[in-house]
């Protein structure tokens, strides 16, 4: 008698948490978008129409999204092609920094960029007129041009994943072919390896894209000053008291076919292209002597580092340990105060620490599993409706965070389910939010497990649920633990859902450092960024020691 | 000649016993409920300052401070509501118009904070659900190593100059019950033409009515044009180089009131911790190291603060600003752009 196959079920439920954790939330905010308490009505939308305030928020937020992409893409092509294709040296330290950027919260770099580049009392500017003897600014944070820069170099990251990984795979035999055919160096990076790139520059080009436009944090802190709104910070004071839950479920829905578009686009765009090249397996892959390059080469990386790493945790560190931050460190200006009161009279603090760690470890894992059992199903065609998974799993790019959590607050503070006030609301939303993200990275490890193995698991006698758990999950290992890294990270960074979703027993970091950047306490913002960035740290590279690697996918 | 007196004696004690036998339940309760959660929006460290001060004095009774914005309080006050979570005990915002509004919805609990029938008229509530805590005026203030006392502004149309074009920062009405009160007193005393060309004058915008006091220290912006005076106070005792005007067209007198939740899960904590903060003990605190005004008549203010009665003061009825609320936020936002 054959045992009784459990895999179908267990497939069926993953799909299922899949459906309702996707479809609850956007099926209210549809409903709630159109529905009056006297029936369908257009007047929701008809209101957000007709806001001028909106229509230039809309117009802010195009214009940053689209230059954010093209700067992230220009600072993290030219580093990723350098990291994975030529001989600089220090790429190692290189790829750490690149990491740093990655696992700083946007809005904690946008707080440190205040202090650098403030017109009057940013460091930079005061180093400059100290220089030149100047009256004017040298640079201004609290400009479009501002927001835009600190968006970008906390966003190339990912296009420096994207791209650094394709790289990777391009083995140099097609270069090689041809510069025996008598290109020159310059021909060859033009004619053959930019065109295999270019689908993952564009990619990266839309990622950033899509984050720059779910962005919440820099541009509360860095347009708001300046006088000017992006769609995320209107939604947001939509939830200012009297609530205009309905509205901000309207003006949601452009956000959310904007980004729908986008991703169809690129879609399309990679689906018209063969990847054997860039897929194969075997060729070796040579480093490009840089020579006299290198310079240049370097004086770039180090510039790039210093403007999205040293100067703001610089800055963080010495507000951190000073009485006013603006003045310079002396004897009298140096003091342990922040460090005493956030931590000891802060009573925010602690209970904030506590929450996010919990729900970091917790989504990490429940994410990295669910993501890797979808990702399992879609790509063995386990279930009926596999090719929906992926698309399911995916479709949470197009949601941005605050759209997402206003859909959130929408289906959970009514029954059935009433989550919001505990953790698990903020749970429920850092799992769809981190579900494209770890579901992309399963993929891509499930794609280079050949199904042979499973097979042959199977013709030994061996159930599905028993070679998934002794074939496929040691093969897996790594690709799922840098999975659980990209949530983990993802979810300390969170702010944009978190800022609605709260309540004073379920504050999290971030929430806790955005309230004290409205009341303008940059000494404990100084500190309490710096233990979150030393924290995430710590944890990550506990993991990657579990994994023998760095999480971003280097195979040094 | 002797009896009567005994009799007197006699009286007074008898009186006081309930009293303080009811203190002492309410302290015992207060103990068993172990906590209470103050939603405030105190300058953060004068409210962790408050908190350590009851905690002191009644261990065993944590004070749990969520400070905010008075904006951000009653949104989260609302926002809970919605979804029938009771977590706040006292409610202390700095816009008089939200316990208009929370008394109303019948969201207060109508309780008397010990000696606080003593305080004068414009910090009680006539059907005693809300009583001010206490009080601070919006003023003007620079930073002395960027402007010169003969360039400082004097009065509220001085900041209309143009030589203060882009060196001005305000606070938002949309998160400040301070700013809020400040906007509706000069807007009725100088007409929303001000605000209008202030809003030209390229003014930086923070949230907080505690932030300006920071950013003109630091020097982003050398003027403030509004803020709670004791926030300048502060900064000033700080050592930072910050100069106070109080300018003589007159200052938008903010109450700050503090009330009850009706559905408050520690009522008897929350009824300590409110007598607390009405004794002269605390509040001769916020009058000397916070630099506050309070309702209470005994207590006495640093040297080099004026006294309220010097100031010509601007007060708003909490009704108004209750009822205009919307449309200060609305008219602030299209003058300063976000």
């Amino acid at each position: 008698m054959r045992r009784l196959d459990l895999s179908l079920p267990v497939w069926g439920l993953a799909t299922l948490i899949l459906i309702v954790l996707m479809g609850l939330p956007l099926g209210w905010l549809v409903t709630l978008s159109v529905g009056g308490a006297q029936g369908p009505t257009a007047a929701y939308y008809l209101d957000a129409l007709g806001n001028v305030q909106l229509r230039r928020a809309v117009w802010n937020t195009v214009i940053m999204a689209f230059w954010v992409g093209v700067l992230s893409v220009a600072l993290g092509a030219p580093l990723a092609w350098l990291t994975a294709r030529t001989d600089l040296p220090g790429r190692r330290l290189l790829r750490a920094l690149v990491m740093a950027s990655f696992v700083t919260p946007p809005f904690l770099g946008a707080v440190a960029w205040v202090m650098l580049a403030g017109p009057n009392a940013g460091a930079l500017n005061k180093l400059w007129r100290g220089l030149t003897g100047s009256e004017a600014a040298a640079v201004n944070i609290f400009t479009m041009t501002g927001l835009v820069f600190v968006v970008a170099i906390y966003t190339f990251p990912y296009v420096y994943v994207m791209i650094g990984n394709t790289l990777e795979l391009i083995a140099s035999d097609v270069e090689d072919a041809a510069a025996m055919l008598g290109a020159g160096r310059m021909a060859v990076a033009r004619t053959v390896t930019l065109p295999l790139v270019a689908p993952a520059i564009l990619s990266g080009f839309i990622v950033s894209v899509l984050q720059a436009l779910a962005l919440f944090g820099s541009p509360a802190i860095l347009a708001l000053p300046a006088g000017f709104h992006t769609l995320t910070t209107q939604v947001w004071g939509m939830f200012h008291y009297p609530p205009r839950v309905e509205t901000a479920a309207a003006v949601s829905m452009p956000l959310l076919v904007a980004t729908a578009l986008l991703l169809t686009l690129q879609r399309r765009l990679l689906g018209r292209r063969g990847y054997a090249a860039v897929g194969g397996k075997g060729g070796s892959r040579r480093r490009l002597v840089l020579g006299r390059w290198r310079y240049p080469a370097l004086l770039f990386c180090a510039l790039v580092m210093a403007c999205a790493v040293f100067l703001p945790y610089g800055i963080l560190a010495k507000a951190a340990f000073a009485r006013a931050w603006a003045q310079p460190l002396t004897w009298d200006n140096l003091t342990l105060r922040n460090w005493t009161f956030t931590f000891f009279e802060y009573s925010a603090t602690q209970s904030a620490i506590v929450n996010t760690l919990e729900l970091g470890l917790l989504t990490a894992s429940v994410g990295a599993a669910l993501a890797a059992l979808l990702a399992y199903v879609a790509r063995r065609k386990a279930v009926m409706g596999h090719q929906l998974i992926g698309f399911l799993a995916l479709m949470p790019i197009a949601i941005p965070g605050v759209v997402l959590a206003v859909a959130l607050f929408i289906a959970y503070t009514r029954p059935p389910l009433i989550l919001y006030g505990t953790l698990w609301i903020l749970f429920v939303a850092y799992v769809t939010k981190e579900m494209p993200v770890g579901y992309a990275q399963a993929d891509a490890t499930f794609r280079t497990i050949p199904a042979e193995l499973e097979e042959a698991g199977r013709i030994l006698g061996a159930g599905r649920l028993r070679v998934l758990g002794e074939v496929t999950a040691p093969l897996a290992r790594s690709g799922i633990i840098a999975a659980w890294c990209f949530i983990f990270i993802g979810v300390i960074r969170e702010l944009s859902a978190s800022i609605i979703l709260f309540t004073p027993a379920t504050k999290v970091m971030s929430v806790v450092i955005f309230d004290l950047k409205e009341e303008g306490q940059f000494g404990a913002i100084a500190v309490l960024g710096l233990f979150m960035i030393v924290m995430t740290f710590a944890i990550v590279l506990a993991m990657e020691k579990l994994l023998g690697r760095d999480f971003m996918g280097a195979r040094e | 000649m002797k009896r009567p007196m005994v009799w007197l004696v006699l009286v007074c004690v008898m009186a006081a016993m309930p009293a303080a036998a009811q203190d002492a339940r309410v302290e015992a309760a207060a103990r068993k409920e172990g906590k209470v959660v103050w939603y405030t929006s105190l300058a953060l460290t004068s409210a962790e300052k408050v908190a350590k001060l009851f905690e002191t004095k009644y261990p065993g009774v944590k004070v749990e401070v969520n400070r905010t914005g008075s904006q951000r309080i009653l949104q989260r006050v609302m926002q809970e509501l919605t979804a029938n979570i009771k977590t706040v005990d006292v409610i202390h915002t700095s816009d008089a118009g939200h316990y208009v509004l929370l008394k109303e919805k019948k969201l207060l609990l109508k309780y008397t904070p010990a000696g606080a029938e003593r305080f004068p008229a414009g910090f009680k509530d006539k059907d005693g659900f809300y009583y001010g805590l206490r009080a601070t005026v919006n003023v003007i203030a620079y930073n002395t190593k960027v402007v010169p006392a003969g360039e400082a502004p004097k009065t509220w149309k001085d900041l209309l100059a143009p030589r203060f074009k882009g060196k001005l920062v305000t606070a938002h009405p949309g998160y400040s019950g301070v700013i809020a009160t400040h906007v509706l007193a000069l807007s009725n005393l100088l007409g929303w033409d001000y605000f209008k060309a202030l809003g030209q004058q390229n003014v930086m915008i923070v949230q907080s009515a505690v932030d300006p006091s920071g950013v003109v220290a630091s020097g982003e912006r050398p003027v403030a044009v509004d803020g709670g005076d004791y926030t300048f106070y502060q900064s000033k005792k700080a050592g930072n180089p910050v100069e106070i005007v109080y300018p003589k067209e007159g200052v938008p007198l903010v109450v700050s009131p503090t009330a009850i939740a009706a559905f408050a899960p520690h009522p008897n904590a929350a009824k300590l911790f409110t007598d607390f903060t009405f004794t002269r003990e605390v509040q001769q605190v916020l009058a000397d190291t916070e630099g506050l005004y309070t309702g209470h008549p005994d207590v006495t203010y640093p040297a080099d603060k004026p006294k309220l009665g010097e100031l010509k003061l601007l007060t708003v009825d909490p009704e108004e600003l209750e009822k205009r609320g919307e449309e200060i936020k609305r008219r602030f936002v299209e003058f300063f752009g976000a």
